[in-house]
This record gives C-alpha cells, sequence and structure tokens, in this order.
C-alpha cells in the first residue's frame, strides 16, 4: 500500500465570534486508499495524542448521499474531481509531497461555527417557504392514477437529486443559492402534481432565498461545475422563467 | 411486569381495520392542546412528525444533524415494497405478509406484519401524490424490480436513491409543517436523556451540540425514531453519527429491548481495505437482479488472484462456482441476504476469497452486460457503478465488482406493542428504532416501507390510544423529575470531561467493534459470547479510567459527542451479547455455529435443506426476548413474549 507525505493548510476557527487563520501541518504515511475524510480522521487522532483540539468538520454518511460534508479543498467545494462529495475524494487522487488547502464553505449565509462546520439553516428555511407540493397524508389518489411521461419524469428526477450540501453557494462569487433553489422548484414545477401551486411556490422560495442574504445570479455557472450531482444550470432558466411568469400574474392579480 | 402485545380481535386480515374502528379519537380542536416529542427525522420520524403536525398536533422534533435531510434513510439505495400488483405477476396483500414473515425466519409478529403489507401500497400513493420521482415505463406508469426473498416483482424505486426521494418527500412534508407552525424544529441537538414521570414517558433531556447547553422539554408523549445500533460493530454501513443512545437511555428508564441479536449483515459491500477505514459502503440488492455473484471454484486460482497473478477474466466458466445459482437455484442471486452473506463467508473461509485481505468474492456483471448491452445496465444501475469506481478504483463495466458482508441493519429494537407503545407508558418507537416487524432478518426493500408506514398510516391512528386517557399539558419542566434528569446528564458529561486519560474514544469504538465483530457477526458461538462478556466489562472499565476528551463540554466538541454515545454503546452490547448467548438456535441474522444442519439430519437426508443451514428451534425459542435494564454490570433481565403463528405454518425456511 503506497504512503503519501503531505502538507496541510487548515482554516481554524474556534467559535463563530473569534477571528480563524491557517494552520499548517504535516500529514505523513497517509495510505493512498483512504478517504479525504478518513485522511484528516488520521491526523485528528494524532492531534488528539498530542492533547489538542481535533479538526472539526461536518460529515455523516460518507457515501455522497447526505450532503453534510463541506470542505473547500485547493479552492474547490468537494474538489477538483467531478461530480464527487468530499467524502468520496480518495488520497489516490493526490501525489506524495502535495500541498493542500482545506477551508470551509464561505458565504454568508454560512456562517462558520468552528473550524469547517458551517450553518446552512437558511437552505431549510428556503424548503419551508415552499419546496414542497401540499398533500395530506391519506388523500393521495392511486399512484398509477396520473401516468408521468418519462421524459419529464428523467428531468424532474435529475433536479431532485441535489443534496442541499452547498457547494453551488460556495463556489459562486456572489454566494448565490439559485442553483440550489431551481433544482426544487424545478422538480417539483415540472411533474404534474406539483401544477396547482407552481406559482406559489417560486415567488415564496426566491424571496425566502433574498431574505437569507444569497447574493444575485450572474449566470457564470461555476454552481454546475462544482455540483457533485451534476445539476444543469438549465434549470437555472427554468427557474427565471417560472418566476417572471408567477411575478407577472400576481402584478396583474393586484392592479 | 407482563408484555401485553395488545393486538386485536379476530382474523388476521381484519385486525388493522378493527383496531382503527376501535381506536380512540380525540377532536379537532383538543388536538391542538396535545404536545408531542418526536426524536430523529428520518422516514419514521419525520413522516411521523409532518402527519401529526397536520391532524393537530403540536409537535417538536430534534435531530442531531444540522439539517433533518441528512438522516441516514437518506442512503438507502434499491427501493420500497408494496403490494399493488402492477405487474400483475400474482403478488397480493396477503404475499407480501407471507414473504416478510418467512424471510423473518418466523420470528415476527403475524398482526404487525399484516398490518404493514395492507398500508404498503398507501405509501407508494402518498410518496407519489408528494413529488417523489419513482422509475416510470415508457407509458408513464410506475416501474418495479425484484428483490431479495421475493419471486415477484413488487419494489419500487428511484434510480439507486429510493431512500433519498422518499426522505425529502419526508423532509419536504415536515418543512411544510414548520412553516405553518405546526412543528418546532431543533437541529444539531442531540438527546440525552428520557424524562419519565410517575411511571410515564414525559420529556426528554437534550444537549444543544452547538454549544454545549443541557435543557429539557416536557410534552405529552415521546416519540423515539432513532433508527438503529449497527454502529456498535464499529464498522458499518451506517453513518458515522448513527448511534444508540436514545434507545439506551429509554431501556435504562424502564424500556425494553427487544431481541438485540438480530443484527443484519448485508452480503454486498466494498471489502475493508484497511485499518484506518471508518465505514463501509454498501452496493445495493438490487443489482443482484442482473449481477452474478461467483467466487473460483479452485482455492489455487483464488490465490493467483489474491496475489495478481490472476484476474476474473482468467477464470473459465467452468472454474467458477455461482454458489447462490448452485445451492440456491430458485431464488439464485436474490436469495435472502442473511443466507447469501454466510455463503459469502463459506467461500471465503474456505480459502476460493479473492480480495487481498481474502475476505472478498465477484459480483460479476459480464454477461448482463453481453446480453443487454452497457448502456441497459447503465441505465439501471449508472450511479451504482459510479459509486463503486470511485471508491475501489476500478471499473465494474470491464472488472467485475469485488463484495464482502457488511452490518447494515438492526432488527432488533426497543420492544412496543400493536399500537407501537413500549411497555414504559408513554414512549413510542418507530422504525428501526423498534422490533416488530421484521424478526430475525429483514427483507430488501422493507426497511423504507417499515419506517413510512409507521410514521405515515400507524402511530397517526395507534397514538391517541394513549393520548386520550391523558390530560394535556399535565407534566412541565418544572417537576422535580426533570431537575434531576438535567442533573444527572451534567454530571455524567463532567466525569467523562474529567477523565483525562491516555486513549481516544475512536480507539475504544474500534476496539468494541472488533471484538462485536469477532465474536457476535456472522457466527457465534458460546464460548465466544461468554469471552465477549467478559472482555466488554473490562473495555468498559478502560473506558472510563482512560478515554481522553479535549476542549470544552461548553462549545462544539466532536470528541464529547462521540464518547457519550460510545458510552453508551458498551453497555448496549453486553445486552446484546446476552441475547445471542441466550438463544440457543439459528435463525436468521442470529447464526449460533453449534446450531445448523447437518449431513445427518433427517431434514437434510429428505432433502428439505442443506448442510450448513440454519438450524431454528421452535419448541423453545418462539418468543421474542425483551430485556429489562436492571443497573450498571449488572446482566439485564430477560422477559418473553410468546409468538403465536395463526396464519403462516413454521417451516425449515427453503431457498432452495
Amino acid at each position: 500500500m503506497a504512503k503519501l507525505n503531505l502538507t496541510l493548510k487548515i482554516w481554524r476557527q474556534p467559535s463563530p465570534d473569534n477571528d480563524g487563520w491557517i494552520e499548517t501541518r504535516k500529514a505523513n504515511g497517509i495510505p493512498t486508499e483512504a478517504s479525504f475524510l478518513e485522511m484528516l480522521d488520521i491526523v485528528n487522532q494524532e492531534i488528539l495524542e498530542e492533547g489538542a483540539d481535533p479538526i472539526h468538520f461536518d460529515h455523516d454518511c460518507r457515501e455522497g448521499i447526505c450532503g453534510m460534508c463541506s470542505l473547500t479543498i485547493n479552492g474547490v467545494p468537494h474538489s477538483k474531481e467531478e461530480g464527487v462529495t468530499t467524502c468520496q475524494v480518495h488520497m489516490r487522487k493526490f501525489n506524495d509531497g502535495d500541498t493542500i488547502w482545506i477551508e470551509p464553505f464561505r458565504a454568508n449565509a454560512f456562517p462558520v461555527m468552528k473550524d469547517l462546520i458551517v450553518d446552512r439553516t437558511s437552505f431549510d428555511n428556503i424548503i419551508a417557504a415552499g419546496g414542497y407540493i401540499d398533500v395530506r397524508t391519506g388523500s393521495a389518489p392511486d399512484a398509477n392514477s396520473v401516468p408521468i411521461p418519462k421524459d419529464q419524469a428523467d428531468w424532474a428526477f435529475d433536479a431532485a437529486t441535489c443534496i442541499g450540501c452547498g457547494a453551488c453557494v460556495a463556489s459562486c462569487k456572489n454566494s448565490s443559492a439559485m442553483l440550489f433553489v431551481s433544482a426544487k422548484a424545478s422538480h417539483l414545477n415540472t411533474l404534474p402534481q406539483g401544477q396547482p401551486e407552481k406559482d406559489k411556490r417560486v415567488l415564496a422560495m426566491v424571496r425566502q432565498m433574498d431574505e437569507e442574504g444569497f447574493g444575485n445570479c450572474t449566470n457564470q455557472y461555476e454552481c454546475e461545475a462544482a455540483c457533485p450531482k451534476l445539476i444543469s444550470a438549465d434549470n437555472i432558466s427554468k427557474l427565471n422563467r417560472d418566476f417572471a411568469l408567477a411575478s407577472a400574474k400576481e402584478a396583474v392579480a393586484t392592479v | 411486569m407482563s408484555l401485553n402485545s395488545n393486538i386485536p380481535e379476530g382474523p388476521v386480515t381484519e385486525k388493522w381495520t378493527n383496531h382503527k374502528m376501535n381506536s380512540k379519537l380525540i377532536n379537532p380542536a383538543n388536538k391542538r392542546k396535545y404536545n408531542i416529542i418526536v426524536v430523529g427525522s428520518g422516514l419514521a420520524g419525520a413522516s411521523a412528525a409532518a402527519t401529526l403536525s397536520e391532524l393537530g398536533y403540536k409537535i417538536k422534533c430534534f435531530c442531531y444533524q444540522d439539517s433533518p435531510r441528512r438522516a441516514h434513510s437518506i442512503a438507502a439505495q434499491g427501493g420500497i415494497n408494496a403490494a399493488k400488483n402492477y405487474q400483475n405477476d400474482g403478488d397480493s396483500v396477503q404475499r407480501l405478509f407471507y414473504d416478510t414473515v418467512k424471510g423473518g425466519d418466523f420470528r415476527s409478529r403475524e398482526a404487525n406484519v399484516h398490518r404493514l403489507a395492507e398500508v404498503s401500497v398507501n405509501i407508494i400513493d402518498q410518496a407519489t401524490a408528494q413529488g417523489v420521482p419513482f422509475a416510470r415505463e415508457y407509458g408513464g406508469l410506475l416501474a418495479n424490480r425484484s428483490f431479495g426473498g421475493a419471486q415477484v416483482s413488487r419494489t419500487f424505486y428511484a434510480r439507486g436513491q429510493t431512500g433519498q426521494q422518499l426522505l425529502l418527500g419526508a423532509y419536504q412534508a415536515l418543512e411544510k409543517e414548520i412553516n405553518n407552525g405546526g412543528v418546532e424544529m431543533f437541529t444539531r441537538t442531540e438527546m440525552v436523556d428520557l424524562v419519565v414521570v410517575d411511571g410515564h414517558a414525559k420529556g426528554i433531556v437534550v444537549r444543544d451540540m452547538r454549544n454545549g447547553k443541557i435543557k429539557s422539554y416536557a410534552a405529552d408523549t415521546v416519540i423515539l425514531a432513532t433508527g438503529g445500533y449497527g454502529n456498535v460493530f464499529y464498522l458499518s454501513t451506517n453513518a458515522m453519527g448513527c448511534n444508540a443512545s436514545a434507545a439506551v437511555k429509554a431501556w435504562k428508564k424502564g424500556a425494553y429491548f427487544a431481541n438485540p441479536c438480530y443484527t443484519q449483515i448485508h452480503p454486498t459491500c466494498i471489502p475493508v481495505s484497511g485499518d484506518y477505514q471508518s465505514k463501509l459502503t454498501l452496493m445495493s440488492e438490487s443489482l443482484r437482479n442482473d449481477g452474478r455473484i461467483w467466487a473460483p471454484a479452485k482455492k489455487e486460482d483464488a490465490q493467483a488472484i489474491r496475489e495478481g497473478k490472476k484476474t476474473a477474466a482468467d477464470i473459465p466458466d467452468e472454474d467458477r462456482d455461482y454458489y447462490l445459482e448452485r445451492k440456491y437455484p430458485s431464488f439464485g442471486n436474490l436469495a435472502p441476504r442473511d443466507i447469501s452473506s454466510r455463503a459469502a463467508k463459506e467461500a471465503c473461509d474456505d480459502g476460493r476469497g479473492v480480495s487481498k485481505t481474502g475476505l472478498g468474492v465477484y459480483l460479476d456483471f459480464r454477461d448482463p452486460i453481453e446480453r443487454l448491452g452497457e448502456d441497459a445496465i447503465r441505465a439501471r444501475y449508472g450511479n451504482l457503478f459510479q459509486m463503486y469506481e470511485k471508491i475501489a478504483g476500478t471499473n465494474p463495466y470491464k472488472e467485475p465488482m469485488m463484495i464482502y458482508p457488511a452490518v447494515h441493519y438492526t432488527m432488533g429494537g426497543l420492544w412496543v406493542d400493536y399500537n407501537l407503545q413500549s411497555n414504559l407508558t408513554g414512549l413510542h418507537v418507530l422504525g428501526e428504532a423498534n422490533f416488530s416487524d421484521h424478526g430475525a432478518n429483514r427483507l430488501g426493500a422493507s426497511a423504507l416501507m417499515q419506517g413510512l408506514a409507521d410514521g405515515y398510516f400507524v402511530i397517526p391512528t395507534t397514538i391517541a390510544n394513549y393520548l386520550a386517557t391523558q390530560k394535556p399539558g399535565s407534566v412541565t419542566i418544572d417537576h422535580p423529575e426533570f431537575t434531576e434528569a438535567e442533573k444527572a446528564v451534567s454530571d455524567s458529561i463532567n466525569k467523562l470531561m474529567s477523565i483525562q486519560g491516555t486513549k481516544t474514544v475512536d480507539h475504544f469504538h474500534r476496539e468494541m467493534g472488533l471484538l462485536t465483530w469477532d465474536k457476535c457477526g456472522m457466527d457465534r458461538r458460546k464460548e465466544g459470547l461468554e469471552e465477549a462478556i467478559t472482555k466488554i466489562k473490562a473495555l468498559r472499565e478502560e473506558f472510563y479510567n482512560d478515554v481522553r476528551i479535549p476542549g470544552t463540554a461548553e462549545s462544539i466538541n466532536m470528541e464529547l459527542e462521540k464518547a457519550m454515545r460510545v458510552a453508551d454503546f458498551l453497555e448496549f452490547a453486553e445486552m446484546l451479547y446476552e441475547d445471542a448467548l441466550d438463544r440457543e438456535e439459528s435463525c436468521g441474522g442470529h447464526f449460533r455455529g453449534e446450531y445448523q444442519f447437518t449431513e445427518d439430519s433427517p431434514e437434510v437426508k429428505s432433502g428439505k435443506t442443506q448442510p450448513g443451514e440454519a438450524l431454528r428451534d421452535d419448541d423453545n425459542f418462539c418468543y421474542v426476548s425483551a430485556w429489562e435494564y436492571r443497573g450498571y454490570n449488572q446482566t439485564p433481565a430477560l422477559h418473553k413474549e410468546v409468538l403465536e403463528y395463526e396464519n403462516v405454518k413454521l417451516a425449515i425456511r427453503s431457498y432452495a
């Protein structure tokens, strides 16, 4: 088993109220089979043996689906590997002697809590504002009563694969959440079940997004490149159309 | 205390209907006076919290993650069963019921399983209406595939992300209710004790993981939907944060814990590659619809592969042992999980493993790719193949996957009656955290079904049977039990922080995991279990003398969080071993090496089963083991709920 000796440049910040700094640390003898987070586990065991405070980071499923892990690796959320989350990055992608910069997902709407942990409650608030189909348990018709064309179902599915990690926001120079919001809006607005609340949904979600302090979209699509689930920026175009239409309807209705 | 399962009268097909009619009701104006605590926000917790809020109850929902959407239900890949019979292949509620009882090796409660099969169809309707994007045919209708232990196609799926899509459906319903004001959500908040007042569960104590504050919440009833205990094995397919602490706290406050020895080892996981490893990754059972599992028939071929002198492609068909197809011709590669896992272990123990460690067999797609083309396989399993390639670093379209069994799911859990209420009055337990539906082995695609059945359709009806007997708001956090519980929590945290020993929390977790896997894994024996009981006591002592937790308790402290969970696991593990020791039979996920069919067994001679299969003992062990906590370092006390089978005939479980 090959081993790597690395230099880590890690963001440390004891609490939201403290300033942060970059700490330099050697990580020696890292097996190439280890995942990126397992590399940090190994480093943390060493830190613990020294009696110091380990590097705090969010993580849970470690198989790329829960959306909890969130590191900016060498300046890129979830690393430069395409279509992976941080927990799916493996050390075999690095070379012996590499220096690796590890920072949190940075955005005003994602305040740092400790070291590499950020608060992404703003995403939940956007979903709560309208990212659902309002269907009471028990009132659903038979599942096959509404056939859905396969291409429509596939489009909705591609949008629905969003894991809510926030890489799109962290990669955007404006810290815009448009890819996240548009993915959910697109998923629900494409399906027949989502039509009754379509206008209400986009207006509420977009307004909540603005309220949470996310920036505006200037169509550079860093988000699409950073997305671990490869969600298309076409969803943003769809959201813009749906939003324009809903706003126009709202304006007419309130005249 | 006697265990009353409160199974309704009447034929099994009518029990749930009758029970709904006979259950108590609370009028809409009164519902809003009742407060309910829901711990956990996975499929069971989120669906329960959302549905109970829709009914008008006031809900407080807690999760340790930063968002309810992260709960580990999200990682379920393959699918969800439902007796819709959209395929016209002979499925029915009755058949799903039968398959589940048989799949559970005749150790589940008939009435609960029948109810599960009945409501399975409603789940698919509900999820579809929420916008869950299940796979569809070109005609626009829903598609199905097959899972282990079934000869019909009743599994609904959303590519390899069924759990994610179902959880997001439940999460969105939960967020909708948060927006409507019916649910108050507490994220990054961990339950650290259950509060019992006059014999009723009336609240919880939590630790705010952001600042370490200890706080109490009172309610009229408490629901635990906190998942399973797979992480007692350290390495499992569970998320890193999955833990049994809520269940252990409830157990220590008087709730019985049932059948902990029923642990599911999933046959198709990516093998362990090194001692730095933090978790194991499952490859969905759905892959077994097309993939074929094999090991080399000759030991020398296996050795050559391990040494890198040969590859899978060098082994001609006649030298490949497709052992599941050979041993279980009618189910083939879709034999149930417990059976498939043991068969993989058998092949590797025989020296025919193919991974570097010797603990791995092949899951091969060569034949289906030849038959259907690479594109067809990509459409079915694309994301799973990609996941495998990312982790293992080899291309499964070209070389077979390497797999080995790993801990995946736990059938045991807190004991509940038909109303999903614990013997500890006022405590309700849903999803993987309870024990009742899967017996000794869960069939694939049944976990999602059970979590959502409990949350969307069962608890909203049955909870009123308890609440109607309670005056709303009768207990508040001013009650001395809350003050005492908070103090006990603070004391135990201070104790952990003050040890300042020399070993990390992970060290103890790993030691416990190795011990559990070694002595209480796929093959358990009396001597090994007795040795494990002695060793776990010593390890627990060592933990309390030598663990080191840095930092303070008044801030985010991941080592403290882990230490609190590991401390609970260290007590839990002993009960797990005790249960495995007590159950002197083999059934489902519990395989006692001493109890298996041999060449000489009459059932083997008459062709009913094969040597090495699990030998159940229905005369002596057809019961649920419910364990009562009796104090630190005390052996727990065993209570039995006898299982009665009125509709399914107890039989040797054969998939041949």
